[in-house]
């Protein structure tokens, strides 16, 4: 059980977080719109509910995800796990476990990332439902999941980095031509959206767990790196996302054609 | 009784988030480790915490940092003064990045490989000089990033083209950095969105985009997160490129 002093320690820097934020906040509402806020009371409630929620789930993840996660980054990247101990030359069979970890490890987590989840629900109302909550968050953990275990290949290969992410910005423009125009912004955004307060940790910790036990690798220089590959495939998997469920709807319009037309998904509705 | 189901639904909903992480760390635990998950009951304690602080979270979302970030884009908006829009827009990307835990975090590694790399002297007051040096860089270019974001919802021009032109930009300043800054400066990126700036960020956005004539929130509105993920890269390898 976590201590009242830990609890205390992570709701200060909860508010220590938050703090700026309203700073500008209140600073902008008072000296430049000078107008009162639509019903104050309940966004400071709002406002305690997301300091209060923050706490909790930072604590929570203190308490039980991070340290297992972190011991299990450090049980799989250990070079008896990884069969590196009896001196054979280490090659990518080896290292089957790690990568289905890697994998398994960038789903869940994105999956349970709140910055995502707000993400979701905004894109969800704003498409008038077109755009499916769950539908989105599990292409950008596809993405997260694909990207963490590329860049975990990458860190066991010793390949630069540079050459994968180049790679993926030209499949990322390409695609830009071809996705449904609508989906495009959202898309782009959902790379920076999924790596948050539940990933970031976790990946990172795997990063230098690798970069430590893998022979001829330096943990300063490779163990960076994996955040970027986990910002830049969900771009290309949500732009996918959005082409596949186009292309269904597609057949599924020319399959009862005769029927009154339905909408797709390259119409977005405005709030009013 | 209402308020109560409120709470109930997301705590459900919440519960569905978690189980993929439960799943992940018992499989791989127990079938591939094969080993006893330690400390199972601390475990289940930090797992509902994590559970009801998700479930606060999502409802505090809909109550005050979405209708807030909206309020103010409409405001703005009817204020019609461009300078204070921008200016609004650089504050809320700068100081909700330059105390972001993560990027302190990341400034200090970075500083420690740039010792190392002979990049700067390695005493303790260079790196945090060369820390702080880093943090700040990153919190103007997300000031940056949201003003040239917001700048763009205005004037309706498209995002692709702008993220495109980044790119280039990018793979050009990757060929001519420092090789220790590159995998630092690709990582600035994805640290810098936190939990509560991505949903004020983005209410910020739709709101602009939704209080504009001709502009759509689904066209216009996203894209500051992305803008706020590109431009820290950018500045980070110049930052490299001048120390």
């Amino acid at each position: 059980m976590p201590s009242l002093d830990q609890m205390l320690a992570v709701l200060l820097s909860t508010l220590g977080d938050v703090m700026p934020i309203a700073v500008i906040l209140v600073a902008f509402q008072v000296f430049v719109i000078r107008r009162a806020v639509p019903n104050l009371g309940q966004v400071l409630a709002g406002f305690l509910y997301v300091v209060i929620g923050l706490t909790l789930f930072l604590i929570g993840l203190e308490q039980a995800l991070f340290p297992v996660g972190r011991t299990m980054a450090g049980q799989f990247t250990d070079p008896e796990f990884l069969g590196l101990a009896d001196g054979q030359a280490h090659h990518w069979m080896s290292y089957l476990w790690l990568y289905l970890f890697a994998f398994s490890m960038g789903f869940s987590t994105t999956i349970a990332e709140p910055a995502l989840i707000a993400v979701a629900h905004k894109a969800n109302a704003l498409s008038g439902g077109t755009i499916g909550q769950q539908g989105l968050r599990i292409a950008v953990a596809i993405g997260v999941a694909l990207g963490i275990t590329l860049g975990v290949y990458r860190i066991v290969m010793g390949i630069p980095i540079h050459y994968f992410i180049i790679a993926a910005y030209i499949v990322v423009v390409v695609q830009t031509f071809f996705a449904p125009k609508s989906i495009v912004p959202l898309a782009y955004d959902s790379g920076g959206v999924s790596t948050s307060t539940v990933t970031v940790p976790l990946v990172a910790a795997l990063g230098l767990g690798l970069a430590e036990n893998i022979p001829g690798r330096n943990p300063l220089v490779d163990g960076f790196g994996l955040i970027a590959f986990a910002c830049l495939f969900p771009i290309i998997s949500v732009m996918t996302y959005a082409q596949l469920s186009e292309w269904r709807a597609r057949k599924a319009m020319a399959k009862n054609a005769e029927k009154s037309k339905p909408d797709n998904e390259e119409k977005p509705q405005g709030e009013q | 009784m209402k308020s109560l189901k409120n709470i109930l639904r997301p705590l459900l909903q919440s519960s569905r988030d978690l189980a993929p992480i439960v799943l992940v760390i018992g499989f791989f635990q127990l079938m591939v480790l094969k080993e006893p998950i330690p400390n199972l009951g601390g475990l289940l304690f930090g797992l509902a915490l994590v559970m009801l602080g998700l479930a606060f979270f999502v409802r505090g979302l809909d109550l005050g940092l979405f209708p807030l970030g909206e309020a103010m884009a409409y405001a703005f908006a009817r204020k019609g003064s461009l300078f204070w829009l921008l200016c609004f827009a650089f504050a809320l990307g700068f100081g909700t990045t330059a105390a972001e835990p993560a990027l302190i975090a990341i400034a200090d590694e970075a500083a420690a490989v740039a010792a190392t790399g002979g990049m700067i002297i390695d005493t303790l007051e260079s790196r945090e000089q060369y820390a702080l040096g880093l943090r700040l860089t990153v919190a103007v270019s997300v000031g940056c990033a949201i003003m040239i974001g917001v700048w763009r919802i205005l004037k309706g021009w498209p995002l692709h083209l702008m993220i495109a032109c980044g790119y280039v930009l990018v793979v050009l300043m990757t060929a001519i950095a420092p090789a220790e800054i590159i995998g630092i400066a690709y990582d600035s990126g994805g640290v810098t969105t936190s939990t509560i700036t991505v949903p004020l960020v983005t209410a910020l956005g739709v709101g602009l985009a939704s209080s504009l004539k001709g502009r759509s929130p689904m066209l216009d509105g996203f894209g500051l997160i992305a803008f706020a993920s590109l431009l820290p890269m950018i500045f980070v390898m110049a930052y490299g490129m001048l120390i």
